[in-house]
């Protein structure tokens, strides 16, 4: 049972049901870090003058990205909670762009993993964000039976049919 | 009308359900206020589509973080004398509990409001106010 990085932060975006109302999507996922899209989108803007994502859609990004990366980096299917974010925003997102968050796994400890992130705008690659973030490890038999199927099986949605 | 414009009127009139309604991501998350005097409480109701992981299930944490954003946001053009939507400058956030699919609630205190920047720290719970789900640290750039 080897799944690829990428089909395993996949799967896992997948069982995450605000993801899917946001639409974000793995782009890839190779060595430590994850490369993870969130399209523009009126109903995530924040300022309705301006047309400008809310911040909150974006700490969503970092926080997905960050914990996907560190889903699909660690051995076994193991489930770690975030402990802290730490964001700065550079400059609104400009409205009608596409964001690119790309996550790395700078750190993985015994009980803890340090994450870093970067967002910019996928047409000109202007940064938008920067975060970092920690993740606690509960351990890997922490881990519902029940979401471990849905990973490796595939079934994010409890059924393909 | 221009949002500074609804703010303007939000901020003459004490009535800021307009400004909030005219706010997209509030609307997407379901963001609630109520006003008591210059104390506001900010609810997030229990929402399917703000769930994480649905397993457990939980908020998911960008959410719980985004209602706290917009939370303290919102509370400076209520209580502080701001012309526009404050900008965000940075935000540090700790996440204590998990966030459980139930209603979110938030209260946001100012630390201190300069000439350019407000420090505001932000607590989120759920059963109990005294057992914070989540405790945040924002600063944001004020426009005058």
């Amino acid at each position: 049972m080897s799944l690829s990085l990428k089909t395993r932060a996949e799967r896992f975006v997948a069982t995450l049901r605000h993801c899917q109302v946001l639409g974000l999507s793995v782009v890839s996922a190779e060595g430590n870090t994850l490369i993870m899209k969130l399209p523009y989108q009126q109903q995530a803007v924040g300022n309705p003058a301006t047309g400008v994502f809310h911040g909150g859609s974006l700490t969503t990004l970092m926080d997905t990205a960050c914990g996907t990366a560190v889903f699909s980096v660690l051995p076994g299917f193991e489930l770690c909670p975030t402990l802290d974010l730490r964001m700065d925003y550079m400059k609104a997102a400009e409205p009608g762009e596409d964001l690119l968050a790309e996550a790395t796994v700078v750190r993985i400890a015994s009980s803890v993993v340090f994450t870093e992130c970067l967002v910019y705008q996928q047409s000109d690659r202007d940064l938008v964000a920067k975060c970092s973030a920690t993740f606690m490890r509960i351990g890997e038999n922490m881990t519902p039976p029940e979401f471990r199927a849905r990973i490796e099986q595939g079934d994010a949605e409890g059924g393909e049919a | 009308m221009s949002f500074e414009k609804v703010l303007q009127q939000a901020q003459q009139s004490g009535n800021f359900q307009p400004l909030v309604d005219s706010i997209p991501y509030a609307g997407l998350i379901g963001l609630q206020f109520q006003r008591f005097g210059q104390d506001v409480l900010f609810q997030l109701p229990k929402n399917e589509d703000n769930i994480g992981n649905p397993i457990l299930p939980a908020i998911h944490g960008g959410v719980i973080g985004g209602f706290m954003e917009l939370s303290a946001s919102l509370h400076l053009m209520m209580t502080m004398d701001t012309a526009a939507l404050p900008k965000m400058i940075d935000f540090s956030l700790d996440y204590l509990r998990a966030g459980r699919h139930q209603d979110t609630f938030a209260e946001c205190q100012v630390w201190r409001q300069g000439s350019r920047v407000a420090n505001v720290a932000i607590t989120a719970w759920q059963t109990e106010r005294s057992s914070p789900i989540a405790t945040a640290r924002a600063h944001f750039l004020l426009l005058r």
